[in-house]
């Protein structure tokens, strides 16, 4: 996690995601939870990070002034970042792209056989033979660790509902705030998000179903009143978004992180709640196994950056640019009025490496349609843009074909 | 000369615009956002619009042209595809178009940007999040400008005068509508409107009931009901339940009222900053667009009256409202004209209201109003008159 951390520092920047330093303050509830906090900032630098810093209910007062009462005790985590979930992945899926990488969407594995010097992979598009495979799939990664063969692990989702503030509640937070952890669970955190949201989450509770991406009404009324207790003045403003994130939690605490030198196969399943933390470091063990277990990696004459488009709140965004503006009216055509999306990032977002398909695609890549408003001015402008420019009909986008 | 700025083109705002040049109070500016002025009648397709402020009947887009027409031939420079994003001083506005990013500076301020339906998530209903899911907004723009068919069965979720419209709209655009669900114990319509959109092609009206649930993978599948039921469709339209679409007023750290969710105002439009005025359905979310339009028509009086003479009095009287009654409007009385009307909602049924308007225990007005969710409920201003500066807050109350 720290050499994940420390990575994404390092390159997230140059590849535009968008990452924010707010700093996060633990704070605790009650009097056994202030009792924990010493030995949770002897944990961390025996971990590495020395830097948390025991604070004042005084102080406290003065760094979040909208906390509700009853805090017992606080310890501030000063290098604690936010970071954009969806600009991460699709950075590294373009920057992939850009360099060679065939990115094969909607090509589901069924079936794995041995073939000579590697694998067969039976996929929804046809076979695939691999010499090396490596297994990132999540959810689904015991599943294909089977399919190789092992019984190593058994994937039991971990489902997490949050809710997301709308940007007027933001100046209520000025850095995360973390509960104390407890033997069962990270516990219910409230967070500013790199939109300028304030977010609210996650619950933690396993379900057997891996496409159970439902919120609960259990769920949501237990976020609510937590957050009442922590910010009160933040479950009076309006809810912009609600969602669920299931984790690929397994019987196992750590990742499933395996290696199969004579089979050429690696697994990186299992991966949690801090795996985009983690997301660079894990790829390079998996990297650095590849290599050990015999696979030649040479390192790359030519390497083609890329720069994801700004989509952050604390970046200029193209509709206050007015250079930007100037040079192309089109990024001056706010479409999403309640997240500032212009025609012309919606126009450059059909025209990258891996273009959106989906009204969801074109939300995570822009913003258009995440606001509060959820299309109520401009999810007709926005589909239309969409059907437009991918070739897909308007019915087919909204899901209204037969 | 002195320059007014009008934020939102639709009915209120433009309406107050030619009132200001007609008036002579120096340039006008309406910045709209969207391609076209005229606001949210530009989508809907049914008559009835411009009976009590443009004397004619006529339907939503012809209504929203016409506004449009009379601000243009009076002089105001309607500036389309204009977003403002910011504030940059108590009267001057960031602005982004495609002409470029640019401060603009006025005398006054004039926010009249309207209000929207509550969507999915903010309402709480839990459950999947398949395609599938509408507010009646998006539902006529994708209907009426799109041409688009939105499904085949849908639920609406409400019944008020919007949801019946959403109901008619859906029918144009090929959909069946299986059921229309409202927490109240009935609709919240003309009977005339009930029937003619649901009555007489046998849409059910559930009452005292709630969608809890959606269901479906990547479309809806079908909806739960607080009781158990389920209902299958493809669509849910969710309707009324208004919200002005406030982030400017917020922003510019106006008073606002709890009760309307708009920034406080007196009967002629002034907000709690100096220069800076609120009409429309951005302090009354939902009235109609006449209701708009003339209530911002006497926002322009008190515009022209401070641009010219810096007219802007202390110290309104507040006026307050006791529940049942959720909101009124306006929120504060500034000893001048008295307001035409009240305009009051309730969060429950009273049949046969006796409502009673008092000052520090002094009954100013009392009358009988029937009490429906989500209509509005209109008293008489004239009382306004008789209150006494100095003597606290006024209270509409049932009594």
């Amino acid at each position: 996690m720290r050499r994940g951390h420390a990575l994404l520092l390092e390159h997230g920047p140059r590849l535009g995601i968008p990452i924010e330093r707010t700093g996060a303050v633990l704070v605790a509830w009650t009097a056994e939870q202030a009792a924990a906090l010493p030995a949770i900032a002897a944990r961390a630098a025996e971990n590495g990070y020395g830097a948390t810093r025991p604070v004042s209910l005084d102080e406290l007062g003065h760094l979040e002034p909208h906390l509700g009462p009853g805090a017992t005790g606080a310890l501030a985590i000063p290098d604690e970042h936010i970071i954009c979930p969806f600009t991460t992945p699709l950075a590294f899926a373009t920057e992939a792209v850009a360099n060679g990488v065939a990115l094969r969407l909607q090509t589901r594995v069924g079936g794995v056989a041995p073939i000579d010097g590697g694998h067969r992979l039976g996929t929804t598009a046809g076979p695939i033979d691999a010499r090396w495979v490596v297994n990132a799939a999540g959810l689904h990664s015991d599943t294909i660790d089977r399919l190789f063969g092992h019984e190593r692990f058994t994937v039991t989702p971990r489902r997490g509902e949050l809710i997301v503030f709308d940007k007027l509640a933001r100046p209520l937070i000025g850095r995360t705030i973390l509960p104390v952890p407890t033997a069962t669970t990270k516990g219910v955190l409230v967070a500013p998000t790199t939109f300028g949201n304030v977010i609210l989450g996650p619950t933690a509770d396993d379900v057997p179903d891996r496409g159970a991406t439902g919120t609960t009404a259990a769920g949501l009324a237990a976020l609510l009143s937590t957050g009442a207790r922590i910010l009160p003045a933040l479950v009076r403003e309006e809810v912009t978004a609600t969602y669920v994130g299931l984790r690929a939690a397994t019987e196992h605490s750590d990742y499933r992180l395996f290696v199969d030198p004579d089979r050429r196969y690696v697994c990186a399943g299992g991966i949690r709640s801090t795996g985009l933390t983690a997301s660079m470091a894990i790829a390079e063990h998996v990297g650095e196994s590849l290599r050990d277990a015999g696979l030649p990696l040479v390192r790359r004459p030519v390497f083609h950056h890329i720069r994801m488009p700004p989509i952050g709140e604390a970046d200029c965004r193209p509709h206050a640019d007015a250079a930007r503006v100037a040079a192309d009216p089109e990024y001056g055509r706010i479409v999403c009025h309640c997240e500032r999306v212009t025609r012309g990032e919606i126009r450059d977002a059909l025209r990258t490496a891996i273009p959106p398909r989906s009204l969801d695609a074109l939300r995570r890549r822009t913003r258009a349609g995440l606001g509060r408003c959820q299309g109520f001015y401009c999810l007709a402008e926005v589909v239309g843009l969409l059907a437009a420019g991918s070739g897909r009909s308007i019915e087919a986008l909204l899901g209204s074909e037969p | 000369m002195s320059r007014v700025v009008v934020i939102g083109g639709g009915p209120a705002g433009l309406a107050a615009a030619t009132a200001l040049r007609r008036s002579n109070a120096g340039d006008v500016v309406v910045l709209e956002r969207e391609a076209a002025a005229g606001g949210v009648p530009r989508h809907c397709h049914h008559t009835g619009f411009g009976l009590r402020d443009l004397g004619r009947v006529l339907g939503g887009p012809a209504y929203a042209a016409r506004h449009a027409m009379l601000a243009t031939r009076a002089g105001v420079d309607i500036r389309t595809e204009a977003s403002v994003t910011g504030w940059t001083s108590p009267t001057s506005v960031a602005v982004t178009s495609p002409r470029g990013v640019e401060t603009i500076a006025a005398d006054a301020v004039l926010l009249a940007t309207g209000c929207r339906e509550r969507p999915r998530s903010a309402r709480l209903v839990a459950g999947t999040r398949p395609a599938g899911v509408l507010t009646t907004g998006a539902l006529q723009q994708l209907v009426h400008l799109r041409r688009v068919r939105v499904g085949r069965r849908a639920v609406v979720v409400g019944a008020e005068h919007v949801s019946f419209s959403a109901v008619l709209t859906l029918r144009e655009g090929g959909c069946e509508t299986v059921a229309m669900v409202t927490g109240h114990p009935s609709h919240q319509t003309y009977a005339p409107l009930a029937w003619l959109a649901a009555g007489r092609l046998g849409v059910p009206i559930f009452g005292t009931t709630r969608v809890v649930e959606i269901r479906g993978r990547d479309r809806v599948e079908g909806v739960v009901l607080d009781d158990g039921r389920t209902l299958a469709c493809d669509t849910v339209v969710f309707t009324g339940d208004w919200i002005p679409d406030h982030e400017l007023a917020r922003r510019a750290g106006l008073a606002m009222d709890d009760g309307t969710r708009g920034p406080l105002v007196d009967q002629l439009g002034r907000t709690s900053a100096r220069g800076v005025f609120a009409a429309g359905n951005l302090v009354h979310a939902a009235e109609t667009a006449d209701t708009a339009a003339l209530g911002a028509r006497a926002a322009a009086r008190a515009i022209a009256d401070f641009v010219r003479g810096g007219v802007w009095p202390a110290e309104p009287v507040a006026i307050t409202c006791a529940a049942p009654l959720v909101w009124a409007w306006p929120q504060a009385l500034a000893p001048e004209a008295p307001p035409r009307a009240i305009i009051l909602r309730t969060a429950e049924v009273v049949p046969a209201a006796r409502l009673v308007v008092e000052q520090g225990g002094r009954a100013l007005w009392r009358g009988r109003r029937r009490l429906v969710p989500n209509r509005s409920i209109r008293i008489p201003g004239r009382w306004a008159t008789s209150v006494d500066p100095r003597g606290g807050p006024v209270r509409v109350r049932l009594g």
